[in-house]
């Protein structure tokens, strides 16, 4: 024995210890993993030794060279070797490897179980705490429990020291393993009485963090947490109880009251400037919670936001640059529910946007967005493009550009009194090295420029500059983001060009050469917007004696069209070489004198209105127009693959299509245009969001891919004869004050005729809000179209068609996609406009045919309890025609019997191939009041997840991206990811929402239930009988059978409803026995053979997945036992 | 709390603290993150950054970085509160502490932090007797210790 230990110092003394490692280390800077290779060689030695001394050394070192990077995994059992070593030196040792090197996956970790069992048990507390200090690093769901119960009496040990680890660990012991806290749990509220204040703030960390994931469990212990924070002077611990009492207090609102007190006192008086944070932070949650009903008790219980943002005031005044921030913070929490009391710091903000450090004026910028009014917008703007000229590094920079559009274009550009304003700020933008956002600044003059009529002559002015000055956007000849605005440039310019002053000189800028150096999609506009200039200009020249000019302009196209006849671009070629011809022709004609003016301007006639994607739910289904009836004869599978590419060329047609009445006399044609005007100008509905336009502009292929580079600015940039913006300013300003005198005016004169004397007010008080009148009128505020569908003028059919055709086009293709039905589309007949309404509006519809049925669900269900209850469901039949055939439409109905609202929420699942899922869900609010701040939230299943954005947590909730007035219903779409498909799936899910009445607001929550069932993975897919008979010959299919009893219908009603609700096809019919068929979404086959004799339905199946074959014949018997 | 780092001016990790189990790989992306998120931010910035939902406070002792991941409801000026806290540790066990004590002493700033930290969550507010458990266990370790280098002849 005594020689064993001289053996082992000795051995120690030659040992390298870690020590002489990391000195070893230090001084082999140059060949560091040279040097390191050789020490592992010498550890793995080491290891190999029974000395658990030269073990434990060897561990040691290991621990270091994992943390710098290495790979240590293959120690793992060496380590499991030294942990349990007797001796406490060794040990602590080999748990700190553990904890470091050990994770859920270690393999190793099962063997530790009873060492760390026994370790728990020891009379030494400090080898207790150490195995309690490891297995808090590397518990795993068996280690959990395992050891649930070792620990749990742990809870109760007479050392402190132990209690408080103990009580600690149990927090990741129930995350790991959650059937412990039932059990755990009358110990763990024990603890927060404990005589140690070490255990007892365990103990309210611990539930802090359990309340933090499900508060409502912990609402009994208010009051004994409530005696804790008025009797506890830990600020560690006043902390988290604050923050708990936060997760509560929107639970049950007279916390509220009474914590008022307790928090206004901690914030008046403590010094801790974390504390006062948390207090803060609290309160806005609790005014947060309580705004949402404005009523007199509730604003009572807390304090006006007043005190808050005093507070939050100093802290972003403090020179301390993490007080400012975190003050910004808040603030904008504060924003959310007192608008105002926020706004009266715009000095304070606007001075953070100078700050120095990054995150701090980003945090102010978002401030921004919520305080501008139509008063400050412009001197905001003003002081943003100040700062856009002075940042440095192009994130800040183009994060600032978008907040700029962003703050100006929100709620329909509400705060905007002056577009020309706007029109200039935004091609002062464009200056912008390097900038990603050019598409959105061109969306936002083609929305401009299409919604505020009043702006067009000024826009085109400003436009035609732009593109006479191109080569300043372009630099180096070279592609880059902010050529994007050249695409809106010339767009406006050809479609309003009526409004051009020189519309020649337009026409030779659009025409340089130069022009091929641009992308392709921004060709293709700049050819088609060339033409249309070409015709505004025969038309000025209409009646002109002297004709050289209008020939010189069709010379000038024929000169340089060829250059674009040659481009590599498909769509640029093709216009060009259809538009030359058409140029050459007119040419002919011009020779001879023909007056062709009128005719070729007729090429463009018509104006392009800006439609709502969902305008066309509300056009009317005309009568006898039967959706379901074929309108061409089916074609075959394989046809439709091979056409595909031709169907996305009719498809695209509609969107350039004009109404090309060349042929129609010109008095016909006047009238009718005259007519349209008039209709139009009936028309209240210009209907809000992206216009036809920007659509098309978004599909355009490539706009990610331009590479960004820098624009070559030795020369300033200053654009000639673009008007800056800040003079603007400046004329607003004059304009307002002459609007404000002649209001006064009238004024004076109104009280001189009534002679009363108590206007004074009106004299010298700021100017409010409303007295602000925007110069010019956007159109398009209405968000939907009006109810009364019926007085829709029927030009407006069509141009509605060609919108919802481009809605359509940024869905992705399905294979059942057919081109008959497209071409019929595209030719452009009310009949199939009207089809596409129907496919939307069965949608809308659908909640109306439910109420009846809503009202008898809600009598039996007297007891109001929150279950969701499945109605009903129901497919389109397949014979559908449109796109959305392809979805696989399946309708869930659920009904939420509610004590206050009621809502119906339709859920549609989009099944589109692989594992994604596409739920759409529409909410319709059916209460009297207003529904706000709706999140949705699944429970992930294993299988099933929903998809959240990056960043956020498997818990979180979905925002719901609308509110609800009474009576409204909007859709919202859910993409969920499944894996396995071959099980039926329920997903467990709430919908948290405020419900909003004009004297109260609660807090309200509806549970329900998504049913995946398996036949909604099944796809609809027709199938041939000599394919089918090979697929069943094929001999992978496994079989099997089910028989219904009592089936009361005719045969072809049971295939109809086989067909319908569980989407097969028919192949074959024979008398009373059928074969069908239906692919499921991963590609499995399902194959059926249905044969019927009296009253018993037998059904044959046969598919590649025997479980989902199962479940898919279970659920044909249960449609089939419900009738 | 997620992880605490601490590493160099020059990005050399000097000590890590997992709460929730990871993968290496894992570990060695965030590591990578931070290092070149935190040593790029400029003198006089505030300490808090925002990375995917987590908070990030971070601040400089001499040529250490001192990095503490928390999820998003916690209190910033709490997390910056434990890191100093943890410095404040570290300076009473060594005196003055410096860089080279830790990377001499690695296994003694983790003892160190385990006494205060455990699990993510704040273990022990005072520090006297954070101070005092070290103390005991490390004379745990020193007696046997002296006891295995005693000559057994």
């Amino acid at each position: 024995m005594a020689l064993k230990i001289v053996k082992g110092s000795i051995d120690r003394m030659f040992d390298k210890n870690l020590q002489d490692l990391v000195r070893g280390i230090r001084n082999h800077k140059e060949d560091e993993a040279k040097y390191i290779s050789t020490c592992i060689d010498e550890i793995k030695q080491e290891l190999k030794q029974d000395n658990i001394a030269v073990k434990a050394n060897a561990v040691c070192k290991l621990t270091y060279l994992q943390m710098l990077g290495y790979d240590v995994s293959w120690a793992a059992f060496n380590i499991v070797e030294v942990m349990s070593s007797s001796k406490f030196t060794y040990k602590r040792i080999g748990y700190l490897a553990a904890s470091q090197c050990f994770h859920e996956n270690t393999d190793v970790i099962m063997l530790t179980t009873n060492q760390i069992r026994k370790d728990l048990s020891s009379p030494n507390q400090y080898d207790t705490g150490v195995a309690l200090t490891g297995l808090s690093c590397f518990v795993t769901p068996d280690l959990a429990r395992d050891l649930a119960n070792d620990i749990m009496t742990l809870m109760s040990h007479t050392k402190p020291y132990i209690r408080k680890k103990a009580v600690l660990i149990m927090y990741k012991v129930f995350l790991k393993y959650p059937e412990s806290l039932r059990p755990a749990f009358p110990r763990l509220k024990e603890k927060l009485e404990d005589p140690d204040p070490g255990v007892q703030s365990a103990a309210v960390n611990v539930i802090c963090e359990l309340a933090r994931r499900n508060p409502k469990n912990y609402l009994s212990l208010a009051p004994l947490f409530f005696k804790l924070m008025t009797s506890s002077t830990n600020n560690w611990v006043l902390i988290k109880i604050i923050k708990l009492f936060g997760a509560l207090t929107p639970l049950e609102p007279r916390l509220g009251k009474k914590l008022i007190e307790p928090l206004t006192n901690l914030i008046h008086s403590t010094s801790a400037m974390s504390l006062l944070y948390e207090c803060v932070n609290t309160v806005i949650a609790g005014q947060y919670s309580c705004s949402v009903g404005n009523t007199k008790s509730h604003s009572a219980q807390w304090p006006q936001p007043f005190l808050c943002v005093q507070k939050l005031r100093i802290l972003i005044e403090d020179s301390d640059q993490n007080l400012k921030y975190l003050g910004l913070l808040a603030m904008s929490k504060i924003l959310k529910t007192h608008p105002k009391s926020v706004q009266s710091h715009k000095d304070l903000i606007l001075q953070c946007l100078d700050d120095k450090d990054e995150s701090i004026r980003l945090r102010a910028l978002d401030l921004l967005y919520g305080m501008v009014s139509k008063k400050n917008l412009m001197e905001i703007v003003k002081k943003l493009m100040i700062h856009v000229d002075k940042a440095e590094g192009t994130t800040y920079r183009d994060e600032l550009l978008t907040k700029i559009i962003d703050i100006c274009s929100q709620s329909n550009y509400q705060y905007i009194t002056n577009f020309e304003w706007y029109i200039s700020i935004l091609v002062e933008l464009t200056r912008l090295e390097g900038t990603r956002h050019g598409h959105l600044i061109a969306s936002q003059m083609l929305d401009v420029a299409i919604r505020v009529k009043a702006i067009r002559a000024f826009a085109v002015a400003q436009m035609a500059t732009l593109l006479d000055n191109a080569h300043l956007l372009t630099g180096n000849m070279q592609r880059n983001g902010i050529c994007e605005v050249l695409y809106a440039s010339a767009w406006i310019c050809g479609e309003f060009s009526e409004h051009l002053e020189n519309p020649m000189q337009t026409l030779e800028a659009m025409l340089r050469p130069k022009v091929a150096t641009l992308p392709g999609h921004i060709q293709a506009v700049y050819v088609q917007n060339a033409a249309k200039l070409f015709a505004t200009i025969l038309k000025n020249q209409e009646g002109n004696t002297d004709s050289t000019t209008a020939q010189e302009t069709s010379q000038l196209m024929i000169d340089r069209l060829p250059l674009f006849v040659q481009s590599a671009n498909l769509e640029v070629q093709e216009r060009a070489s259809c538009i030359l011809q058409l140029v050459k022709y007119i040419q002919k004609l011009q020779q001879k004198d023909v007056e062709i003016a009128e005719e070729v301007s007729a090429l463009f006639a018509g104006e392009l209105n800006p439609v709502a994607p969902k305008a066309q739910k509300k056009v009317p289904v005309p009568e006898g127009l039967d959706l379901d009836a074929w309108i061409n004869e089916p074609p075959s599978e394989s046809e439709s693959e091979d056409e595909q590419p031709k169907a996305i060329f009719t498809k695209e047609e509609p969107k350039h299509s004009r109404p090309r009445h060349t042929e129609v006399d010109e008095k016909e044609l006047a009238r009718r245009r005259e007519a349209r005007k008039q209709e139009q100008a009936n028309n209240p509905f210009y209907i809000k969001a992206s216009p036809s336009s920007q659509k098309v502009y978004q599909d355009a292929p490539g706009v990610e891919h331009i590479p960004v580079v820098q624009i070559d600015l030795s020369v300033p940039l200053k654009v000639p004869g673009l008007p800056m913006s800040d003079q603007y300013v400046k004329l607003e300003e004059e304009r307002r004050q002459k609007e404000r005198a002649e209001k006064k005016k009238k004024e004076k004169k109104k009280r001189k005729e009534k002679r009363s004397g108590r206007g004074r007010k009106h004299d010298s008080g700021p100017e409010s809000e409303e007295d602000i009148t925007p110069a010019h009128v956007v159109d398009i505020v209405t968000e939907e179209m009006p109810e009364d569908h019926n007085h829709l003028p029927s030009p407006y059919l069509s141009k509605v068609k060609i919108c919802i055709c481009i809605f359509y086009l940024s869905r992705p293709l399905a294979d059942s996609e057919k081109l008959p039905v497209r071409s019929h589309r595209a030719a452009g007949a009310p009949k199939s406009s009207a089809e596409d309404g129907e496919v939307e509006n069965a949608t809308s519809q659908e909640p109306k045919k439910k109420s009846s049925k809503e009202k008898r669900e809600k009598k039996k269900d007297k007891d109001r309890e929150r279950k969701v209850r499945f109605g009903c469901w129901k497919h389109f039949p397949p014979s559908e025609t449109d796109s959305w055939s392809a979805l696989n439409s399946l309708f869930f109905l659920f009904f939420f019997p509610l004590a206050l609202p009621t809502k119906v929420c339709d859920i549609q699942g989009n099944l589109q191939d692989g594992s994604q899922v596409v739920v759409s869900v529409i909410f319709e609010n059916k209460c009297e009041s207003f529904l706000k701040s709706m999140e949705f939230n699944v429970l992930d299943s294993l299988n099933s997840k929903l998809q959240r954005p990056e960043g956020s947590g498997p818990h979180d909730g979905l925002t719901v991206p609308f509110q609800l007035p009474p009576g409204v219903s909007n859709e919202a779409r859910f993409v969920f990811t499944v894996q396995s498909i071959v099980m039926p799936q329920k997903l467990k899910g709430t919908l948290t929402f405020i419900v909003k009445n004009e004297d109260s607001s609660t807090h309200e929550k509806l549970d329900f239930k998504l049913h995946f069932t398996c036949t909604s993975y099944l796809i609809t897919t027709p199938c041939y009988s000599d394919a089918f008979a090979k697929l069943l010959e094929s001999g992978d299919l496994k079989s099997s059978s089910v028989r219904l009893e009592g089936v009361n219908m005719p045969f072809h009603h049971l295939l109809a409803r086989i067909c319908f609700h569980h989407h097969f096809s028919v192949v074959e019919r024979i008398d009373s026995c059928a074969s069908m068929y239906s692919r499921s979404i991963q590609g499995h086959h399902v194959c059926l053979l249905v044969k019927t004799s009296g009253q018993t339905v037998s059904i044959d199946a046969k598919c590649d997945e025997p479980t989902l074959l199962g479940n898919v014949l279970d659920e044909i018997k249960q449609t089939f036992s419900q009738c | 709390m997620r992880f605490l780092l601490l590493f160099s001016r020059q990005g050399k990790l000097r000590l890590q603290k997992w709460f929730t189990s990871m993968s290496d790989r894992e570990k060695k992306k965030i590591i990578r993150d931070m290092t070149t998120m935190v040593l790029a931010r400029q003198a006089r910035s505030c300490n808090f950054l925002q990375w995917k939902d987590l908070k990030i406070i971070y601040k400089r002792y001499a040529s250490l970085y001192f990095c503490l991941a928390v999820e998003s409801q916690e209190n910033e000026l709490l997390a910056l509160e434990i890191i100093h806290r943890y410095v404040e540790l570290l300076d009473k066990y060594f005196g003055n502490v410096c860089e080279l004590d830790i990377i001499f002493n690695f296994e003694k700033a983790y003892f160190i932090l385990d006494e205060f930290l455990m699990g993510g969550e704040i273990q022990e507010t005072s520090k006297q007797i954070v101070n005092r458990s070290i103390e005991a266990s490390d004379m745990l370790q020193e007696t046997l210790e002296e006891y295995m280098s005693k000559p057994a002849f």
